[in-house]
């Protein structure tokens, strides 16, 4: 077996953890694995950033704008935004290296476990989608990779408009802009929506407002990276 | 065969000439084309463009077209939207934009554009040594007769580039494509304003990771070697600089690359110090065309390694402690104020052993302050900064792993390896190392020494290979 990132061959180790569940395994090597940071210690209540308060800076100015009605109850995310994360999400999503995404399959399920099994058990899940061209040009849309990872349904109920990339964008003109999702059908269940990450949250945001005008009672977000 | 194209009604001439000087010699991915998509069809429909297979499968291999990887783990299979199934993709090669397998490389098939015969370009003033001639009319003989390849095996510090040029300046005559290929960034980044300056009015372009010159339509190109996974049957002639350096004999792709860069009746030239053993067999056997350029262009001997003996290394290693024997030698050394090279096998030698390094140093009056000590590494951000400070003589010493034991000049400076037993340390590597010295006609030789707590192949065969290009040149 050969490291995800860095190729070199790994030695498979077999503990009393894998031996039952081979699949368990993790396709990085351990060097690679320990240059990822999984978020531990103190965090924000809302939105999973490291914070010695119980709601960060940035939540609190999400509920000032939104006047208590913020459409997203709560985000959690499993890593931390560091420089090794950076080039390996470059890698998977704009380089377009699917199988790369196999290396947060298990990081990714524990943290779904251990943060949303008590939640609603109804709660669906629902990918970010990309707009059509970026689709096409990249070949897959690395939240519909991450939803596929989780036991539990999930349904494609959003669109998005095509538009200029989000990335390029300040966080003003992303919360300003106008919403970029539509809605395919209504649902009257809770959501989880799942992304790769969340930066400052605008898009979860504006996914989350049109669910909720159309009746959706309660959206979370599960995303891979607090950025 | 390209006339059937040359009246292509839809483009007029300029448009179509401007086309082929980009895609011309280039296989390239869809979205490296950058026409729009109205364009690109018509393109398409007149055969100037030829869509060919990204991923070819073989008896249940499958080979990325433009790399040559085949390495299972080193092809993913993806779920993929565009085309609504689920395929192969090259994971090797994925810097450069994916291949996958719902994709075609296009090949441009259209125009072939006239490069420029040149009828006197070179500007370079200087003169061969008598040895760097005959090689270089060996180069020269090797271009004009279309041989296949040819194999330069020159010691370190002949003056190979000055050697290229008469070979360089009859390709440039015939209107040819050139193409020098080097594993190093640095390498391609130093040569291009020697080029320019011994070609001043020839296109030239250096294309690396990152690099400003980005288009690939010069006539005369400096590439890493990864940049040419983006050419076909491009060039006339290929020069391969350190034929034997990682990561080109490494990497199978990098061969693949140059094989498929280059026209069919193009001539490849390989340089080597140090050539693997693979080519050594090669060679021996006849079936390799060279030629030996075993003398310095400054025509003095090449400085033989001495073997020191520390019976304690390993200890010494364990602890960062400085071995007797190396401050013995610091304290005797010839020429105390030539510069100094210390090669450790590893980064972590490296940092670990700068501060008793320093201490020592200073006490024997080599260095005046700490700062003219540095370590450097292949992971060390301020490398390039650190070897000019070293040029400019405000580093004094540096101790480094194998990164600087090649592409890299000095003109005085004594060179010496702790643990050059260790593995890292190959015959080439030894022979690189020690041919940092002497490389200055006014200081001409230079210490080598290797301690060691036990001889290895790798030493022997090093020291063994010096005296016989010394006794080649007739310099023993
Ligand atoms: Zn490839
Ligand atoms: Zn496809």
């Amino acid at each position: 077996m050969h490291c995800l990132w860095c190729h070199d061959s790994i030695l498979v180790e077999v503990s009393w953890g894998n031996v039952f569940m081979p699949s368990r395994r993790s396709p990085l090597c351990s060097a690679c694995t320990n240059k990822l940071q999984l978020l531990d210690g103190r965090r924000c209540v809302r939105c999973s950033r490291y914070s010695n308060q119980t709601v960060c800076g940035d939540c609190i100015w999400w509920k000032d704008i939104f006047q208590d009605e913020d459409p997203l109850a709560w985000n959690y995310s499993v890593y931390h935004y560091n420089d090794p994360m950076k080039e390996m999400i470059s890698r998977w999503k704009y380089r377009g290296d699917y199988l790369l995404g196999e290396a947060f399959r298990w990081p990714f399920i524990d943290a779904f476990k251990q943060s949303f099994l008590k939640w609603d058990k109804a709660a669906i899940l629902v990918p970010i989608p990309l707009s059509v061209v970026r689709h096409r040009e990249r070949g897959f849309n690395q939240a519909e990779m991450l939803t596929a990872f989780l036991d539990r349904k999930s349904v494609a109920l959003l669109q998005r408009k095509d538009g200029e990339k989000q990335s390029k964008k300040s966080r003003q003109d992303r919360i300003f802009a106008e919403n970029p999702f539509r809605m395919k059908k209504t649902i009257n269940k809770p959501v989880i929506l799942v992304d790769d990450i969340y930066t400052t949250g605008a898009t979860l945001r504006h996914a989350a407002n049109v669910l909720k005008q159309q009746g959706c009672p309660k959206v979370c977000a599960f995303t891979l990276i607090r950025g | 065969m390209q006339s059937i194209n040359q009246t292509v009604p839809s483009f007029n001439k300029p448009l179509s000439t401007e086309l082929s000087r980009q895609f011309a010699g280039k296989r390239l991915l869809r979205q490296e084309i950058q026409v729009e998509s109205t364009v690109f069809t018509r393109l398409l429909a007149e055969q100037q463009f030829t869509a060919t297979p990204s991923m070819v499968r073989q008896q249940w291999k499958l080979t990325c077209q433009r790399c040559g990887n085949q390495t299972p783990h080193l092809i993913g299979r993806m779920p993929c939207f565009r085309c609504q199934s689920t395929h192969a993709y090259c994971r090797k090669c994925i810097h450069m934009g994916r291949v996958s397998e719902c994709e075609a490389l296009y090949i441009w098939s259209g125009e072939i554009p006239g490069w420029t015969k040149h009828e006197d370009p070179c500007t370079w003033k200087g003169e061969l040594t008598t040895q760097q001639q005959l090689a270089a009319d060996r180069i020269v003989q090797a271009i004009d007769n279309q041989e296949k390849e040819l194999l330069v095996y020159a010691v370190c510090g002949a003056g190979k580039t000055e050697m290229l040029f008469p070979g360089i300046t009859a390709a440039l005559q015939r209107g040819w494509r050139i193409c020098i290929a080097t594993p190093r960034a640095d390498v391609v980044r130093e040569l291009k304003p020697r080029l320019q300056t011994a070609y001043h009015d020839v296109s030239i372009e250096a294309l690396y990771g990152g690099s400003p010159d980005r288009s690939g339509t010069a006539q005369l190109l400096l590439a890493t070697t990864h940049q040419l996974l983006r050419f076909y049957r491009a060039f006339d002639v290929m020069i391969i600089d350190e034929i034997d350096a990682f990561p080109y004999h490494a990497d199978a792709s990098l061969p693949y690359a140059t094989k498929h860069a280059i026209t069919n009746q193009a001539t490849t030239i390989y340089l080597t110090a140090t050539p693997r053993p693979k080519d050594q067999s090669r060679l021996n056997r006849g079936k390799l065309p060279h030629v030996f350029v075993p003398v310095r262009y400054h025509g003095h001997p090449l400085p033989v390694p001495q073997l020191k003996l520390v019976w304690s290394l390993k200890k010494h290693i364990q602890h960062f402690t400085i071995p007797k024997e190396l401050s013995d030698w610091l304290i005797n050394r010839k020429q105390p104020n030539r510069q100094l090279l210390i090669f450790t096998p590893t980064i972590m030698l490296a940092e670990r052993f700068y501060t008793p390094m320093a201490a020592l140093l200073q006490n024997l009056g080599i260095i005046e302050h700490t700062e003219q000590l540095a370590t450097v590494h292949a992971e060390d951000p301020n490398r390039t900064e650190k070897v000019q400070q070293f040029r400019n003589k405000k580093l004094l010493v540096l101790i480094t792993t194998t990164i600087l034991e090649r592409g890299v000049t000095f003109p005085s400076v004594d060179v010496a390896i702790l643990a050059a037993g260790h593995t890292v340390f190959d015959e080439a590597a030894l022979v690189q190392i020690a041919g940092r010295a002497g490389r200055s006609g006014d200081d001409p030789t230079g210490e080598v020494i290797f301690f060691h707590d036990g001889k290895t192949d790798a030493m022997v065969q090093a020291i063994h290979s010096i005296k016989k290009m010394n006794h080649r040149a007739g310099l023993e």
